[in-house]
Protein backbone atom coordinates (compact mmCIF):
# COMPACT_ATOMS: atom_id res chain seq x y z
CA UNK A 1 0.00 0.00 0.00
CA UNK A 2 1.03 3.39 -0.90
CA UNK A 3 0.84 6.15 1.64
CA UNK A 4 -1.37 8.52 0.70
CA UNK A 5 -0.92 11.51 3.48
CA UNK A 6 -0.18 14.83 2.22
CA UNK A 7 0.25 17.32 4.86
CA UNK A 8 -0.61 20.65 4.66
CA UNK A 9 1.83 23.10 3.65
CA UNK A 10 -0.10 26.85 2.36
CA UNK A 11 3.20 28.11 0.58
CA UNK A 12 3.92 27.33 -2.97
CA UNK A 13 2.02 24.88 -3.44
CA UNK A 14 0.97 24.25 -6.80
CA UNK A 15 -2.12 24.10 -8.32
CA UNK A 16 -3.00 20.41 -7.43
CA UNK A 17 -6.07 20.60 -6.35
CA UNK A 18 -7.01 22.91 -8.81
CA UNK A 19 -6.02 20.47 -11.40
CA UNK A 20 -8.08 17.61 -10.08
CA UNK A 21 -11.07 20.25 -10.31
CA UNK A 22 -11.08 20.65 -14.09
CA UNK A 23 -9.76 17.17 -14.51
CA UNK A 24 -6.99 18.59 -16.84
CA UNK A 25 -3.07 18.18 -16.00
CA UNK A 26 -1.36 21.13 -15.13
CA UNK A 27 1.92 22.75 -16.16
CA UNK A 28 4.14 21.85 -12.80
CA UNK A 29 7.76 23.37 -14.79
CA UNK A 30 8.86 25.53 -17.29
CA UNK A 31 11.87 26.61 -18.98
CA UNK A 32 11.84 29.50 -20.93
CA UNK A 33 14.56 30.73 -23.17
CA UNK A 34 17.19 28.68 -20.63
CA UNK A 35 20.62 28.84 -21.55
CA UNK A 36 23.67 27.66 -19.47
CA UNK A 37 27.30 28.18 -19.51
CA UNK A 38 30.01 26.78 -17.73
CA UNK A 39 32.69 29.46 -17.61
CA UNK A 40 32.75 30.97 -21.22
CA UNK A 41 31.44 27.30 -22.89
CA UNK A 42 27.81 27.06 -23.50
CA UNK A 43 25.86 23.94 -22.91
CA UNK A 44 22.43 24.81 -23.16
CA UNK A 45 20.88 27.11 -25.70
CA UNK A 46 17.07 28.76 -25.62
CA UNK A 47 15.76 25.56 -24.06
CA UNK A 48 11.46 25.84 -24.11
CA UNK A 49 9.69 23.07 -21.98
CA UNK A 50 6.78 22.81 -20.13
CA UNK A 51 6.41 19.92 -17.35
CA UNK A 52 3.00 18.61 -17.10
CA UNK A 53 2.26 17.47 -13.58
CA UNK A 54 1.99 14.16 -12.40
CA UNK A 55 3.20 12.19 -15.18
CA UNK A 56 6.95 11.31 -15.98
CA UNK A 57 8.71 13.07 -18.55
CA UNK A 58 12.12 11.15 -19.58
CA UNK A 59 14.97 13.34 -21.10
CA UNK A 60 16.80 11.24 -23.65
CA UNK A 61 20.19 12.38 -26.18
CA UNK A 62 23.66 11.79 -26.59
CA UNK A 63 25.62 11.87 -23.98
CA UNK A 64 27.38 15.71 -23.11
CA UNK A 65 24.28 17.37 -24.85
CA UNK A 66 24.07 18.93 -21.41
CA UNK A 67 20.85 15.90 -20.06
CA UNK A 68 22.03 16.30 -16.45
CA UNK A 69 22.91 20.25 -16.57
CA UNK A 70 19.86 20.94 -17.92
CA UNK A 71 18.11 18.60 -15.07
CA UNK A 72 19.99 20.47 -12.61
CA UNK A 73 18.87 24.04 -13.35
CA UNK A 74 15.41 22.76 -11.90
CA UNK A 75 16.93 22.48 -8.24
CA UNK A 76 19.35 24.91 -8.77
CA UNK A 77 22.30 22.48 -8.17
CA UNK A 78 24.24 23.86 -10.97
CA UNK A 79 24.60 27.54 -8.98
CA UNK A 80 27.00 25.37 -6.72
CA UNK A 81 29.28 24.91 -9.56
CA UNK A 82 31.37 28.29 -9.46
CA UNK A 83 31.65 30.36 -12.92
CA UNK A 84 28.19 29.12 -14.11
CA UNK A 85 25.75 30.92 -15.75
CA UNK A 86 21.97 30.72 -16.19
CA UNK A 87 19.91 33.15 -18.47
CA UNK A 88 16.29 32.93 -19.42
CA UNK A 89 13.56 31.51 -16.70
CA UNK A 90 12.63 28.68 -15.33
CA UNK A 91 9.22 28.72 -13.57
CA UNK A 92 7.57 26.38 -11.25
CA UNK A 93 4.11 26.56 -9.63
CA UNK A 94 3.59 29.96 -11.71
CA UNK A 95 6.69 31.43 -9.84
CA UNK A 96 10.30 31.86 -11.21
CA UNK A 97 12.88 30.23 -9.33
CA UNK A 98 16.48 31.20 -10.96
CA UNK A 99 16.17 34.61 -8.55
CA UNK A 100 17.91 35.77 -6.64
CA UNK A 101 15.17 36.50 -4.69
CA UNK A 102 13.71 33.12 -4.52
CA UNK A 103 15.64 30.51 -2.06
CA UNK A 104 17.66 27.97 -3.31
CA UNK A 105 16.85 25.81 -0.10
CA UNK A 106 13.43 26.07 -0.29
CA UNK A 107 13.63 25.29 -4.28
CA UNK A 108 15.31 22.30 -3.44
CA UNK A 109 13.31 21.22 -0.68
CA UNK A 110 9.92 20.86 -3.33
CA UNK A 111 12.23 19.57 -6.21
CA UNK A 112 14.01 16.51 -4.71
CA UNK A 113 17.08 14.83 -6.61
CA UNK A 114 18.15 11.45 -7.32
CA UNK A 115 21.62 11.09 -8.58
CA UNK A 116 23.16 8.39 -11.09
CA UNK A 117 25.52 6.92 -8.35
CA UNK A 118 23.71 6.56 -5.40
CA UNK A 119 24.87 8.65 -2.61
CA UNK A 120 23.42 7.40 0.99
CA UNK A 121 25.20 9.19 3.84
CA UNK A 122 27.62 7.21 6.27
CA UNK A 123 24.80 7.28 8.89
CA UNK A 124 21.97 4.78 9.81
CA UNK A 125 18.96 3.81 7.29
CA UNK A 126 16.87 5.66 9.52
CA UNK A 127 19.08 8.65 9.90
CA UNK A 128 19.69 8.83 5.99
CA UNK A 129 15.65 9.17 5.57
CA UNK A 130 15.08 11.39 8.59
CA UNK A 131 17.88 14.02 7.24
CA UNK A 132 15.56 15.94 5.19
CA UNK A 133 12.52 16.20 7.63
CA UNK A 134 15.03 17.37 9.86
CA UNK A 135 16.93 20.10 8.23
CA UNK A 136 13.67 21.08 7.14
CA UNK A 137 12.42 21.49 10.46
CA UNK A 138 9.59 18.92 10.73
CA UNK A 139 7.80 18.49 13.97
CA UNK A 140 5.73 15.19 14.43
CA UNK A 141 6.66 11.43 14.03
CA UNK A 142 9.75 11.10 12.83
CA UNK A 143 9.26 7.28 12.91
CA UNK A 144 5.88 7.57 11.04
CA UNK A 145 7.67 9.81 8.32
CA UNK A 146 10.43 7.35 7.52
CA UNK A 147 8.26 4.44 7.73
CA UNK A 148 6.11 5.94 5.35
CA UNK A 149 8.93 6.98 2.79
CA UNK A 150 10.35 3.86 2.81
CA UNK A 151 7.31 2.44 1.94
CA UNK A 152 6.89 4.21 -1.06
CA UNK A 153 10.58 3.98 -1.79
CA UNK A 154 9.26 0.00 -1.76
CA UNK A 155 12.37 -0.46 0.78
CA UNK A 156 10.67 -1.14 3.89
CA UNK A 157 10.03 -4.75 3.95
CA UNK A 158 13.66 -5.10 3.46
CA UNK A 159 15.13 -2.71 6.00
CA UNK A 160 12.27 -2.55 8.76
CA UNK A 161 13.99 -4.79 11.12
CA UNK A 162 17.38 -3.24 11.19
CA UNK A 163 16.79 0.41 10.51
CA UNK A 164 20.03 1.30 12.55
CA UNK A 165 22.22 -0.31 9.62
CA UNK A 166 24.31 1.71 8.06
CA UNK A 167 23.16 2.76 4.33
CA UNK A 168 26.36 2.08 3.07
CA UNK A 169 25.57 -1.70 3.87
CA UNK A 170 22.83 -1.49 1.45
CA UNK A 171 23.00 -3.17 -1.90
CA UNK A 172 23.40 -0.71 -5.02
CA UNK A 173 19.52 -1.09 -5.62
CA UNK A 174 18.48 -1.21 -2.32
CA UNK A 175 21.05 2.04 -1.72
CA UNK A 176 19.37 3.73 -4.66
CA UNK A 177 15.77 3.02 -3.62
CA UNK A 178 17.44 4.54 0.01
CA UNK A 179 17.73 7.95 -1.46
CA UNK A 180 14.47 7.53 -3.29
CA UNK A 181 12.82 7.36 0.15
CA UNK A 182 15.58 9.76 1.36
CA UNK A 183 13.96 12.40 -1.21
CA UNK A 184 10.61 11.53 -0.60
CA UNK A 185 10.93 12.14 2.87
CA UNK A 186 10.30 15.81 2.64
CA UNK A 187 7.95 15.36 0.25
CA UNK A 188 8.76 17.04 -2.41
CA UNK A 189 6.11 17.69 -5.83
CA UNK A 190 9.02 17.38 -8.51
CA UNK A 191 11.34 15.01 -8.15
CA UNK A 192 14.36 14.73 -10.88
CA UNK A 193 16.20 11.68 -11.30
CA UNK A 194 19.46 11.43 -12.96
CA UNK A 195 20.35 8.34 -14.94
CA UNK A 196 18.98 6.57 -11.34
CA UNK A 197 19.66 2.99 -12.71
CA UNK A 198 22.57 3.39 -14.61
CA UNK A 199 24.45 1.54 -11.62
CA UNK A 200 22.00 -1.51 -11.03
CA UNK A 201 21.55 -4.90 -12.48
CA UNK A 202 18.41 -5.64 -14.87
CA UNK A 203 15.97 -6.19 -11.28
CA UNK A 204 17.13 -3.55 -9.34
CA UNK A 205 16.70 -1.58 -12.12
CA UNK A 206 12.97 -3.20 -12.92
CA UNK A 207 12.33 -2.77 -9.27
CA UNK A 208 13.02 1.25 -9.77
CA UNK A 209 10.88 1.59 -13.23
CA UNK A 210 7.48 -0.13 -11.05
CA UNK A 211 8.33 2.58 -8.23
CA UNK A 212 8.54 5.63 -10.99
CA UNK A 213 5.10 4.63 -12.16
CA UNK A 214 3.92 3.72 -9.24
CA UNK A 215 5.23 7.40 -7.34
CA UNK A 216 3.78 9.36 -10.59
CA UNK A 217 0.37 9.18 -9.10
CA UNK A 218 1.40 11.18 -6.47
CA UNK A 219 4.37 13.84 -7.89
CA UNK A 220 6.16 15.34 -11.28
CA UNK A 221 8.84 13.26 -12.10
CA UNK A 222 11.86 13.96 -14.62
CA UNK A 223 13.78 11.05 -15.68
CA UNK A 224 17.40 11.59 -17.32
CA UNK A 225 17.99 8.29 -19.12
CA UNK A 226 20.34 6.90 -21.73
CA UNK A 227 18.03 3.82 -22.01
CA UNK A 228 15.22 4.63 -24.96
CA UNK A 229 13.50 1.03 -23.76
CA UNK A 230 13.56 2.54 -20.30
CA UNK A 231 12.39 5.73 -21.60
CA UNK A 232 9.36 4.03 -23.64
CA UNK A 233 8.42 1.94 -20.49
CA UNK A 234 8.33 4.46 -17.76
CA UNK A 235 7.68 7.81 -19.31
CA UNK A 236 4.16 9.98 -20.32
CA UNK A 237 6.13 12.68 -22.53
CA UNK A 238 9.91 12.17 -23.78
CA UNK A 239 11.84 15.05 -24.74
CA UNK A 240 14.77 14.65 -27.09
CA UNK A 241 18.39 16.80 -26.87
CA UNK A 242 20.93 17.01 -29.47
CA UNK A 243 24.02 18.89 -29.51
CA UNK A 244 24.54 21.03 -32.18
CA UNK A 245 28.10 21.34 -34.05
CA UNK A 246 29.11 24.01 -32.03
CA UNK A 247 28.57 22.01 -28.95
CA UNK A 248 25.79 23.49 -27.60
CA UNK A 249 22.43 21.31 -26.01
CA UNK A 250 19.26 21.81 -27.59
CA UNK A 251 15.66 20.64 -27.51
CA UNK A 252 14.54 19.41 -30.23
CA UNK A 253 11.32 17.56 -29.80
CA UNK A 254 9.28 17.17 -26.85
CA UNK A 255 6.02 15.10 -26.73
CA UNK A 256 4.01 12.41 -25.61
CA UNK A 257 6.69 9.38 -25.36
CA UNK A 258 4.09 7.21 -27.49
CA UNK A 259 4.25 9.77 -30.37
CA UNK A 260 8.15 10.51 -30.19
CA UNK A 261 9.19 6.98 -30.59
CA UNK A 262 7.08 5.63 -32.80
CA UNK A 263 6.25 9.52 -35.41
CA UNK A 264 9.06 11.57 -34.12
CA UNK A 265 8.47 15.10 -35.98
CA UNK A 266 12.19 15.80 -36.71
CA UNK A 267 14.45 13.59 -38.40
CA UNK A 268 17.27 13.99 -35.71
CA UNK A 269 15.19 12.38 -33.28
CA UNK A 270 14.74 9.92 -35.65
CA UNK A 271 18.14 8.80 -36.65
CA UNK A 272 18.40 8.79 -32.79
CA UNK A 273 15.91 6.14 -32.04
CA UNK A 274 17.03 4.22 -34.64
CA UNK A 275 20.71 4.16 -33.76
CA UNK A 276 22.00 5.87 -36.64
CA UNK A 277 23.42 8.56 -34.25
CA UNK A 278 25.50 8.54 -31.04
CA UNK B 1 36.92 -21.32 -34.45
CA UNK B 2 35.95 -24.73 -34.67
CA UNK B 3 39.43 -26.35 -33.00
CA UNK B 4 38.76 -28.37 -29.75
CA UNK B 5 39.86 -26.03 -26.88
CA UNK B 6 43.98 -27.18 -25.72
CA UNK B 7 44.64 -27.70 -22.21
CA UNK B 8 48.00 -25.42 -22.39
CA UNK B 9 46.98 -21.52 -23.06
CA UNK B 10 48.54 -20.39 -26.19
CA UNK B 11 51.39 -18.37 -25.71
CA UNK B 12 50.94 -14.59 -27.01
CA UNK B 13 52.77 -13.87 -30.03
CA UNK B 14 55.70 -12.22 -29.65
CA UNK B 15 54.66 -9.88 -32.04
CA UNK B 16 51.99 -7.99 -33.42
CA UNK B 17 51.31 -5.94 -36.35
CA UNK B 18 51.51 -2.85 -34.05
CA UNK B 19 55.15 -4.03 -33.22
CA UNK B 20 57.59 -6.65 -31.34
CA UNK B 21 56.11 -7.57 -27.48
CA UNK B 22 59.05 -8.92 -25.22
CA UNK B 23 57.80 -9.43 -21.68
CA UNK B 24 60.51 -9.94 -19.83
CA UNK B 25 58.72 -11.91 -17.21
CA UNK B 26 61.29 -13.07 -14.56
CA UNK B 27 63.25 -9.91 -14.45
CA UNK B 28 59.61 -8.01 -13.93
CA UNK B 29 58.68 -10.58 -11.12
CA UNK B 30 62.30 -10.02 -9.66
CA UNK B 31 62.34 -6.00 -9.60
CA UNK B 32 59.02 -6.58 -7.88
CA UNK B 33 60.38 -9.13 -5.08
CA UNK B 34 63.43 -6.65 -5.05
CA UNK B 35 61.51 -3.45 -4.33
CA UNK B 36 59.18 -5.26 -1.79
CA UNK B 37 62.25 -6.01 0.08
CA UNK B 38 63.28 -2.56 -0.11
CA UNK B 39 60.33 -1.54 1.74
CA UNK B 40 60.41 -4.07 4.44
CA UNK B 41 64.11 -3.21 5.37
CA UNK B 42 63.37 0.37 5.71
CA UNK B 43 60.30 -0.73 7.80
CA UNK B 44 62.69 -2.39 10.27
CA UNK B 45 65.02 -0.11 10.22
CA UNK B 46 63.18 2.16 11.55
CA UNK B 47 61.34 -0.12 13.91
CA UNK B 48 64.54 -1.37 15.45
CA UNK B 49 66.11 1.97 16.23
CA UNK B 50 62.63 3.36 17.85
CA UNK B 51 62.59 0.33 19.88
CA UNK B 52 66.63 0.84 20.40
CA UNK B 53 65.66 4.32 21.39
CA UNK B 54 62.77 3.07 24.00
CA UNK B 55 64.77 0.70 25.32
CA UNK B 56 67.82 2.80 26.39
CA UNK B 57 65.17 5.42 27.82
CA UNK B 58 63.44 2.87 29.76
CA UNK B 59 66.29 0.94 31.32
CA UNK B 60 67.80 4.22 32.65
CA UNK B 61 64.63 6.28 33.33
CA UNK B 62 61.46 3.66 33.96
CA UNK B 63 62.99 2.76 38.01
CA UNK B 64 63.31 7.14 38.16
CA UNK B 65 59.44 6.91 37.83
CA UNK B 66 57.25 6.19 41.19
CA UNK B 67 54.64 8.46 43.07
CA UNK B 68 57.28 10.53 45.00
CA UNK B 69 59.08 11.55 42.05
CA UNK B 70 55.72 12.24 40.27
CA UNK B 71 54.71 14.28 43.22
CA UNK B 72 57.81 16.21 44.31
CA UNK B 73 58.86 19.46 43.13
CA UNK B 74 62.13 20.36 41.43
CA UNK B 75 64.92 20.66 43.89
CA UNK B 76 69.23 21.13 44.01
CA UNK B 77 69.66 17.31 45.73
CA UNK B 78 69.28 14.55 42.79
CA UNK B 79 67.22 12.22 45.27
CA UNK B 80 64.65 14.50 46.43
CA UNK B 81 63.62 15.86 43.31
CA UNK B 82 60.45 15.57 40.98
CA UNK B 83 58.62 16.99 37.95
CA UNK B 84 55.01 17.68 39.48
CA UNK B 85 54.99 21.33 38.57
CA UNK B 86 56.24 20.36 35.11
CA UNK B 87 54.09 17.73 34.49
CA UNK B 88 51.05 19.93 35.94
CA UNK B 89 52.70 22.67 33.16
CA UNK B 90 52.29 20.25 30.65
CA UNK B 91 48.77 19.34 31.22
CA UNK B 92 47.71 23.27 31.54
CA UNK B 93 49.74 24.07 28.74
CA UNK B 94 48.17 20.92 26.68
CA UNK B 95 44.06 21.37 27.78
CA UNK B 96 44.72 26.02 27.06
CA UNK B 97 46.20 24.70 23.64
CA UNK B 98 44.12 22.29 22.67
CA UNK B 99 41.00 24.69 23.83
CA UNK B 100 42.40 27.80 21.87
CA UNK B 101 43.92 25.65 18.53
CA UNK B 102 40.91 23.86 17.61
CA UNK B 103 37.78 25.42 17.40
CA UNK B 104 40.37 28.04 15.64
CA UNK B 105 42.26 25.53 13.14
CA UNK B 106 38.82 23.59 12.67
CA UNK B 107 37.24 26.65 11.90
CA UNK B 108 39.60 28.33 9.25
CA UNK B 109 39.78 24.62 7.88
CA UNK B 110 36.31 24.49 6.94
CA UNK B 111 36.06 28.13 5.73
CA UNK B 112 38.65 27.37 3.36
CA UNK B 113 37.09 24.11 2.41
CA UNK B 114 33.72 24.64 2.63
CA UNK B 115 32.94 28.59 2.17
CA UNK B 116 35.91 30.37 0.46
CA UNK B 117 35.73 31.09 -3.18
CA UNK B 118 38.13 29.75 -5.36
CA UNK B 119 40.26 32.72 -6.23
CA UNK B 120 43.62 33.32 -6.18
CA UNK B 121 43.50 34.91 -2.89
CA UNK B 122 42.28 31.81 -1.16
CA UNK B 123 44.81 29.68 -2.87
CA UNK B 124 47.49 32.25 -1.98
CA UNK B 125 46.24 31.97 1.56
CA UNK B 126 46.52 28.43 2.00
CA UNK B 127 49.90 27.86 0.23
CA UNK B 128 51.00 30.64 3.00
CA UNK B 129 49.54 28.27 5.77
CA UNK B 130 51.43 25.30 4.49
CA UNK B 131 54.56 27.13 4.56
CA UNK B 132 53.72 28.20 8.14
CA UNK B 133 53.94 25.05 9.24
CA UNK B 134 57.70 24.83 8.30
CA UNK B 135 58.41 27.67 10.28
CA UNK B 136 61.27 26.99 12.81
CA UNK B 137 59.69 27.29 16.33
CA UNK B 138 62.02 29.83 17.84
CA UNK B 139 60.33 31.93 15.15
CA UNK B 140 56.96 31.26 17.18
CA UNK B 141 58.32 32.10 20.31
CA UNK B 142 60.05 35.26 19.18
CA UNK B 143 56.40 36.51 17.97
CA UNK B 144 54.60 35.17 21.61
CA UNK B 145 57.59 36.67 23.34
CA UNK B 146 56.29 40.05 21.65
CA UNK B 147 52.83 39.66 21.04
CA UNK B 148 51.36 37.95 24.52
CA UNK B 149 53.98 38.78 26.96
CA UNK B 150 54.56 42.04 26.13
CA UNK B 151 51.90 43.43 23.92
CA UNK B 152 49.32 41.74 26.01
CA UNK B 153 50.77 41.82 29.19
CA UNK B 154 50.13 37.96 29.87
CA UNK B 155 53.76 37.92 31.14
CA UNK B 156 55.29 34.62 31.42
CA UNK B 157 52.41 32.94 32.14
CA UNK B 158 50.90 29.33 30.97
CA UNK B 159 48.30 31.71 28.82
CA UNK B 160 51.14 33.30 26.82
CA UNK B 161 52.91 30.02 26.52
CA UNK B 162 49.37 28.36 25.27
CA UNK B 163 48.53 30.98 23.27
CA UNK B 164 52.21 30.51 21.75
CA UNK B 165 51.75 26.92 21.24
CA UNK B 166 48.80 27.27 19.85
CA UNK B 167 50.15 29.74 16.75
CA UNK B 168 52.65 26.81 16.19
CA UNK B 169 50.01 24.09 15.78
CA UNK B 170 47.44 25.82 14.01
CA UNK B 171 49.33 25.47 10.64
CA UNK B 172 48.76 21.57 11.16
CA UNK B 173 45.51 21.68 12.46
CA UNK B 174 44.68 23.21 9.53
CA UNK B 175 46.34 21.29 6.96
CA UNK B 176 45.23 17.92 8.56
CA UNK B 177 41.29 19.41 9.00
CA UNK B 178 41.76 20.65 5.02
CA UNK B 179 42.84 16.86 4.31
CA UNK B 180 39.92 15.15 5.99
CA UNK B 181 37.25 17.87 4.50
CA UNK B 182 38.78 17.42 1.21
CA UNK B 183 38.40 13.21 2.05
CA UNK B 184 34.73 13.91 1.90
CA UNK B 185 33.10 13.25 -1.65
CA UNK B 186 31.18 15.58 -3.37
CA UNK B 187 28.51 13.61 -3.76
CA UNK B 188 27.39 13.69 0.26
CA UNK B 189 27.32 17.92 -0.37
CA UNK B 190 25.31 17.54 -3.43
CA UNK B 191 22.97 15.13 -1.44
CA UNK B 192 22.65 17.50 1.75
CA UNK B 193 22.07 19.80 -0.61
CA UNK B 194 19.05 17.99 -2.84
CA UNK B 195 17.28 17.56 0.46
CA UNK B 196 17.11 21.30 1.52
CA UNK B 197 19.69 22.05 3.31
CA UNK B 198 21.33 25.13 4.31
CA UNK B 199 25.10 24.94 3.52
CA UNK B 200 25.51 25.20 7.33
CA UNK B 201 23.22 22.45 8.32
CA UNK B 202 25.36 20.56 4.96
CA UNK B 203 28.59 21.18 6.90
CA UNK B 204 27.43 20.36 10.37
CA UNK B 205 25.36 17.39 9.66
CA UNK B 206 27.33 15.70 6.54
CA UNK B 207 30.54 16.98 6.42
CA UNK B 208 32.11 17.33 9.42
CA UNK B 209 30.62 13.77 11.24
CA UNK B 210 32.71 12.19 8.17
CA UNK B 211 35.52 14.18 8.80
CA UNK B 212 35.99 13.79 12.24
CA UNK B 213 38.25 11.10 12.58
CA UNK B 214 40.52 12.48 10.13
CA UNK B 215 40.14 16.43 11.98
CA UNK B 216 40.68 14.82 15.14
CA UNK B 217 43.94 12.43 14.00
CA UNK B 218 45.26 15.26 12.88
CA UNK B 219 44.57 17.69 15.69
CA UNK B 220 46.25 15.22 18.71
CA UNK B 221 49.12 14.53 16.51
CA UNK B 222 49.64 18.33 16.26
CA UNK B 223 48.84 19.07 20.24
CA UNK B 224 51.81 15.88 20.67
CA UNK B 225 54.17 18.25 19.35
CA UNK B 226 53.37 21.07 21.60
CA UNK B 227 54.11 18.82 24.08
CA UNK B 228 57.14 17.99 23.00
CA UNK B 229 58.51 21.67 22.18
CA UNK B 230 60.89 23.42 23.94
CA UNK B 231 62.05 26.31 22.03
CA UNK B 232 59.30 28.65 22.29
CA UNK B 233 58.73 28.55 25.60
CA UNK B 234 62.26 29.08 26.48
CA UNK B 235 62.05 31.89 23.91
CA UNK B 236 58.86 33.29 25.98
CA UNK B 237 60.69 32.90 29.21
CA UNK B 238 59.02 30.11 30.93
CA UNK B 239 61.06 29.17 33.91
CA UNK B 240 63.33 26.02 34.79
CA UNK B 241 63.07 25.95 38.53
CA UNK B 242 58.57 26.15 40.09
CA UNK B 243 57.95 24.95 43.26
CA UNK B 244 54.38 25.53 43.41
CA UNK B 245 51.60 24.07 40.94
CA UNK B 246 50.00 26.41 38.48
CA UNK B 247 46.61 27.43 39.70
CA UNK B 248 45.48 29.10 36.70
CA UNK B 249 46.23 30.25 33.48
CA UNK B 250 48.10 33.40 34.40
CA UNK B 251 50.80 31.85 36.63
CA UNK B 252 54.30 31.23 36.06
CA UNK B 253 54.95 27.59 34.78
CA UNK B 254 57.34 25.35 33.15
CA UNK B 255 56.89 22.08 30.97
CA UNK B 256 58.33 18.79 31.06
CA UNK B 257 60.88 19.01 28.26
CA UNK B 258 62.01 22.05 30.09
CA UNK B 259 62.50 20.75 32.96
CA UNK B 260 64.46 17.32 31.09
CA UNK B 261 66.68 19.69 29.81
CA UNK B 262 67.53 21.38 32.68
CA UNK B 263 68.52 18.28 34.40
CA UNK B 264 70.38 17.18 31.28
CA UNK B 265 72.42 20.16 31.62
CA UNK B 266 73.01 19.49 34.82
CA UNK B 267 76.63 18.22 35.75
CA UNK B 268 75.86 15.49 39.03
CA UNK B 269 74.80 11.93 37.77
CA UNK B 270 71.77 11.40 39.81
CA UNK B 271 70.26 14.25 37.79
CA UNK B 272 71.22 12.23 33.92
CA UNK B 273 68.84 9.92 35.90
CA UNK B 274 65.91 12.09 36.42
CA UNK B 275 66.15 12.99 33.12
CA UNK B 276 65.88 9.88 31.91
CA UNK B 277 62.94 9.32 34.02
CA UNK B 278 61.57 12.55 32.94
CA UNK B 279 61.96 11.38 29.27
CA UNK B 280 59.74 8.18 29.81
CA UNK B 281 56.68 10.28 31.81
CA UNK B 282 56.93 12.53 28.71
CA UNK B 283 56.52 9.61 26.65
CA UNK B 284 54.04 8.18 28.32
CA UNK B 285 51.89 11.85 28.19
CA UNK B 286 52.53 11.39 24.37
CA UNK B 287 51.10 7.57 24.17
CA UNK B 288 48.54 8.98 26.34
CA UNK B 289 47.27 11.55 23.99
CA UNK B 290 47.52 9.26 20.94
CA UNK B 291 45.85 6.38 22.52
CA UNK B 292 42.88 8.90 23.30
CA UNK B 293 43.05 9.83 19.33
CA UNK B 294 42.36 6.56 18.63
CA UNK B 295 39.73 5.93 20.85
CA UNK B 296 37.66 9.09 20.04
CA UNK B 297 38.36 7.74 16.30
CA UNK B 298 36.98 4.53 16.90
CA UNK B 299 33.54 6.04 18.46
CA UNK B 300 32.68 8.42 16.09
CA UNK B 301 33.51 5.67 13.75
CA UNK B 302 31.33 3.46 16.10
CA UNK B 303 28.34 6.10 15.67
CA UNK B 304 28.66 6.61 12.10
CA UNK B 305 27.54 2.90 11.72
N1 LIG C 1 31.34 21.11 -13.99
C1 LIG C 1 31.50 21.33 -15.31
N2 LIG C 1 32.40 22.25 -15.74
C2 LIG C 1 32.58 22.48 -17.05
N3 LIG C 1 31.90 21.85 -18.02
C3 LIG C 1 30.99 20.93 -17.67
C4 LIG C 1 30.75 20.63 -16.30
N4 LIG C 1 29.79 19.68 -16.24
C5 LIG C 1 29.46 19.40 -17.52
N5 LIG C 1 30.18 20.16 -18.38
C6 LIG C 1 30.07 20.14 -19.85
O1 LIG C 1 28.74 20.47 -20.19
C7 LIG C 1 28.28 19.66 -21.24
C8 LIG C 1 27.00 18.97 -20.84
O2 LIG C 1 27.27 18.10 -19.75
P1 LIG C 1 26.17 17.22 -19.08
O3 LIG C 1 26.80 16.50 -17.95
O4 LIG C 1 25.00 18.08 -18.77
O5 LIG C 1 25.80 16.21 -20.25
P2 LIG C 1 24.87 14.94 -20.22
O6 LIG C 1 23.92 15.10 -21.34
O7 LIG C 1 24.30 14.75 -18.88
O8 LIG C 1 25.88 13.79 -20.56
P3 LIG C 1 25.83 12.27 -20.08
O9 LIG C 1 24.71 11.65 -20.85
O10 LIG C 1 27.15 11.72 -20.50
O11 LIG C 1 25.62 12.26 -18.61
C9 LIG C 1 29.41 18.69 -21.58
O12 LIG C 1 30.07 19.17 -22.73
C10 LIG C 1 30.33 18.76 -20.40
O13 LIG C 1 31.65 18.63 -20.82
MG1 LIG D 1 24.55 13.26 -17.31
Amino acid sequence: MIDLRVRERPDLRPTAAAAASNGQTDIVLMARGLSFWYGDTQVLDGIEIDVPGRQVTAIIGPSGCGKSTFLRCFNRMNELVPGTRVEGAVVFGGRQINDRAVDPVEVRRRIGMVFQKPNPFPKSIYDNVAYGPRVNGFRGSMDDIVESSLRRAALWNEVKDDLKKSGLALSGGQQQRLCIARALAVEPDVLLMDEPCSALDPIATTRIEDLIRELCEQLTIVIVTHNMQQAARVSDRTAFFTVTDAGCGILVEHSETQKLFTSPADERTEAYITGRFG
Amino acid sequence: MSAAPTAAAPAPPSSTAAGVWRPRKTLRRWLGWAFQGLTIVSTLLGLALLAALLFDVFRDGAGQVDGHFLSSYPSRFPEQAGLRSALLGTLWMLGLTAVIAFPLGVGASIYLEEYAPDTWLTRFIQLNIANLAGVPSVVYGLLGLGLFVRWFGLGRSVLAGSMTMALLILPLIIVASREALRAVPDSLREGAFALGATRWQMVRRTVLPAAAGGILTGTILALARAIGETAPLITIGALTYIAFDPQGPMDLFTVLPIQIFNWVSLPQKGFADLAAGGIVVLLLVLLIANAAAVALRYRMQRRLQ
